[in-house]
């Protein structure tokens, strides 16, 4: 059914020019900051802005996937609310941002997962999961059985495992591709159109991989709970993203050594798996409990609330995933092990299983802004205006 | 314990007061009449620093020796300057920055669409309001007292020293609590009476139409420069300095809101048609110089016109050449729709525009240097960038008088001291838009606001301190 909210939100687009409300209201706002422009400093966004007099839907979906939420704009904005002109960047970009994951999200009918991923969803999805997986080993009586030492593959055989696991895996990676490849074609036309070089990719990347716009622009880094500069918020996230990192290299590793070479798990220190998971485990844990604490303080104006959920979802699944990796290690030879593996495979099934229609997306979206922005500056700039 | 500094005002020169008080030794309270989100008065609107410096330096290229910043000045004020006190403010510009570097102020390259800047003025990252958060945020660290919603409007003095100031705090219930701050020093630093309606009246009278024009003019900045401290110590003998009808004014958006409306109210596209008044007339050379060379003295031009308002017009070939204001234009597919749009007398509209198109002579057209686009038997004549006003659409933007600061304020010297007959307070100083006069009595040059409260909010903190400190040992000794 067509609700009336929908078809009225149809006809504002319509008379706004295709935009939804929340893009016109990035217009709206970009249209203020292309007068005042004291922000150029921060970030890419406002760079990007400078070059452009009209916001089209391709422009406002590329510059909301380049904003990364720092707040920088927001403290330092003359007309942020309680100004009339109610200038809220974070906020209305964010607004943007989550409704560009659902709108390039393959298969579009799953985009609208977005809305429902939450907290609750997440932790929800993992228990299930985690129960469903108990209840098998309990059905085979191996929950309780301490015998089992060591060995996962006497629990789970490994077949079942790969048999579980990739065609979630598979499945996330094409539908993350093919997303980021829709979203791709729409803004490379308003990007300038000219192809990704070298050059480009090199300082996007880097951009990327070093959150190098979560630095305030002089290295302070970016706000949370207020107008002070912290670098609390790219460390936390530096954490996470590499021990999330080392874990999938650990994970990798793994298989080379399993099909390449034989080598069969459980692996223990010094072998390369073990060490890349623990140094990653353990990285993932702080960083994503800090993540947290960020969240959970951060500045009331900043960001998008309804999706403060998505976030949090993300972030818990993230850290459980970590601390039951963790436990399941130290729990080794422990009566405990075979419910601690099953908890850990289901937390990180549900992972996995929610990856393309999570906060995961950020990264793939953010990074394919950062390139067309790498490659948009290298280009003349077309305006010319008086005075410049 | 009693305190030894108390700073009155809460923008930019109180803050650079208050933490060289504060670095100096001295306990420090801050009284901003604002509530905390408005906080910084005008400071929070500004963008950049004038500076002089001998050599390229971080965000700067090349060289703005003294000599060329103190002619720019001469050039500006027409001579209604201190050169003495200019001076002082031009080399304290040469060396302030590693300082606010210290208090958490951050420096970018000049803006994209800033004329020219890059050699003379260093921008604050995020503006003038990042900079206010960083002085605060500073300010709070050094265990300075703040007060937010505090309005002086009382100072007490026992012949020309400083006793105690009478303040009204605004409490969030509307109630208002009086509270007498004695402090062995003070600092004014609490701006110009800019936002203050009445005392606009006061200053611009009637015109010969029977008009208030002050009541059509819109404030740039702050809605808490009231002035209720600048008239308060005038009454009470302060030395007066600079011509009370005296603002900057600069032509902005009709649009714009009666208060804060800052620099995104501007609009561009001046130089590249033609400006009517009320009456459907031009009045004045719009192509006379680059637009913003001249935009500060279209307030003035616009204020001198009926009902304070004029039309900035243009053609479609003016599109993308300039800013497009924030608000949108009123377009029109002809001019005499745009005429009837605008509520223009269409007679008196087509001959302006027929006389002024039929004038235009023919040249190269070059926006970005004084071209050879010209008329020829205009009234007025237009210099440059005339170019018939010939192809749909049309767009009109209405444009007011924007008043961006006051010049009336106290005399000072050397030492930002508060004079009485001539003679200076021994503990009482002012900084900031209360004092700028001294050094720019008419006129202005970008950044130069924010330079003088710097050097004279920091010197005046420092002389505060000095006066406290000295005042105190005196006590301990005796």
């Amino acid at each position: 059914m067509q609700t009336l909210e929908t078809l009225t939100q149809e006809a504002v687009a319509l008379a706004q020019g295709g935009l939804t409300a929340n893009e016109a209201e990035v217009a709206r706002q970009m249209h203020f900051c292309n007068g005042c422009r004291y922000c150029e400093g921060f970030c890419a966004v406002f760079p990007a802005m400078t070059r452009r007099l009209e916001f089209g839907k391709a422009d406002i979906h590329y510059m909301a996937n380049l904003c990364h939420n720092c707040g920088a704009c927001l403290h330092s904005c003359q007309y942020a609310p309680p100004h009339d002109f109610a200038i809220n960047v974070p906020r209305a970009m964010a607004k943007v941002r989550v409704q560009t994951y659902a709108d390039y999200a393959w298969p579009k009918s799953l985009g609208t997962l977005y809305k429902h991923n939450g907290l609750a969803l997440s932790l929800a999805l993992a228990a299930s999961l985690s129960v469903f997986l108990l209840m098998a080993l309990q059905l085979n009586g191996s929950l309780w059985n301490s015998h089992v030492g060591n060995n996962f593959y006497d629990l789970f055989p490994h077949n079942l495992l790969v048999s579980l696991f990739a065609p979630v895996f598979l499945f996330s990676t094409l539908a993350l591709t093919l997303g980021v490849r829709h979203f791709w074609k729409e803004i490379t036309p308003a990007t300038s159109g000219a192809a990704l070089n070298l050059d480009a990719g090199a300082e996007a990347t880097n951009a990327a991989l070093q959150l190098k716009y979560l630095d305030g622009g002089h290295g302070d880094g970016c706000n949370n709970e207020d107008d002070a500069f912290t670098l609390s918020r790219r460390r936390a996230h530096h954490l996470t993203f590499y021990g999330f990192m080392l874990c999938f290299a650990a994970t990798s590793v793994a298989t080379i050594y399993h099909y390449a070479l034989g080598w069969v798990a459980p692996y223990d220190l010094p072998q390369l798996p073990k060490i890349l998971g623990a140094i990653g485990g353990v990285s993932l844990l702080l960083g994503t409990a800090g993540l947290f604490k960020l969240n959970m303080t951060r500045h009331p104006l900043h960001g998008d609330p309804e999706q403060k959920s998505m976030d949090l979802g993300f972030i818990a699944l993230l850290f459980f995933t970590s601390a039951t990796g963790l436990a399941l290690w130290l729990a080794r030879g422990h009566a405990l092990m075979p419910a601690l593996l099953a908890i850990h495979l289901g937390v990180v099934m549900a992972l996995f299983a929610t990856l393309p229609y999570s906060k995961f997306a950020h990264g793939i979206f953010r990074t394919a802004a950062l390139l067309r922005f790498a490659v948009e500056k290298r280009q003349p700039n077309r305006l010319g205006l008086g005075g410049e | 314990m009693s305190l030894d500094v108390l700073v009155i005002g809460g923008g930019n020169a109180a803050l650079c007061a208050a933490l060289m008080a504060r670095e100096a030794g001295a306990s420090v309270r801050v009284l901003e009449s604002a509530p905390r989100e408005w906080r910084g008065g005008n400071s929070a609107h500004t963008r950049n620093l004038r500076c002089m410096h001998d050599a390229p330096q971080d965000v700067l290229v090349d060289a703005y020796p003294e000599e060329e910043f103190w002619q720019d000045l001469l050039k500006v004020t027409g001579g209604l300057t201190d050169e003495k006190l200019a001076r002082l403010v031009i080399r304290h510009s040469a060396t302030c920055r590693p300082w606010m570097v210290k208090h958490g102020v951050r420096f970018q390259p000049s803006l994209s669409g800033a004329l020219h800047t890059a050699r003379t003025n260093a921008f604050f990252m995020g503006g003038g309001k990042a900079l206010m958060n960083a002085y605060y945020r500073s300010a709070e660290n050094l265990g300075i007292k703040i007060d937010y919603n505090a309005e002086v409007d009382e100072v007490e003095l026992d012949g020309n020293r400083f006793v105690a100031a009478s303040v009204m705090h605004k409490l969030p219930n509307g109630d208002i609590r009086r509270e007498r701050i004695e402090a062995k020093a003070c600092v004014l630093a609490s701006g110009g009476f800019e936002s203050n309606r009445e005392w606009l009246r006061e200053a611009w009278g009637k015109n010969e139409r029977g008009e208030y024009p002050s009541d059509q003019f819109l404030i740039r900045g702050t809605r808490y420069n009231q002035g209720v401290l600048l008239k308060h110590m005038l009454a009470q003998g302060a030395d007066a300095i600079g011509d009370p009808t005296q603002a900057h004014m600069v032509a902005i958006d009709a649009r714009a809101p009666m208060y804060d409306g800052g620099i995104c109210t501007r609009i561009d596209c001046v130089s590249l048609g033609v400006v009517v008044n009320a009456e459907a007339k031009r009045f004045y050379d719009e192509g006379e110089d680059f637009w913003p060379k001249r935009y500060a003295i279209w307030g003035r031009l616009v204020a001198q016109q009926p009902r304070q308002v004029a039309y900035s017009i243009i053609d479609a070939k003016a599109v993308g050449r300039f800013m497009p204001p924030v608000f949108e234009g009123t377009q029109a597919s002809s001019l005499t729709e745009l005429a009837q749009k605008l509520g223009l007398d269409e007679n008196v509209f087509m001959q302006t525009m027929n006389d002024y198109n039929s004038a235009c002579q023919s040249g190269t057209f070059d926006h970005t240097t004084l071209d050879d686009c010209h008329t020829a038997g205009a009234t007025p004549e237009k210099t440059h960038w005339a170019r018939p006003i010939d192809t749909a659409p049309f767009y009109a933007y209405a444009v007011r008088p924007g008043v961006t600061f006051t010049y009336p304020g106290l005399q000072t010297d050397e030492t930002a001291a508060v004079h009485f007959n001539k003679k200076a307070s021994s503990n009482l100083f002012v900084a900031g838009e209360m004092m700028a006069g001294n050094v720019l009595g008419k006129g202005y040059t970008a950044g130069v606001g924010m330079t003088i409260g710097t050097a004279f909010g920091r010197i005046a903190g420092e002389q505060a301190a000095k006066a406290a400190l000295k005042s105190g040992s005196q006590h301990a000794n005796a």
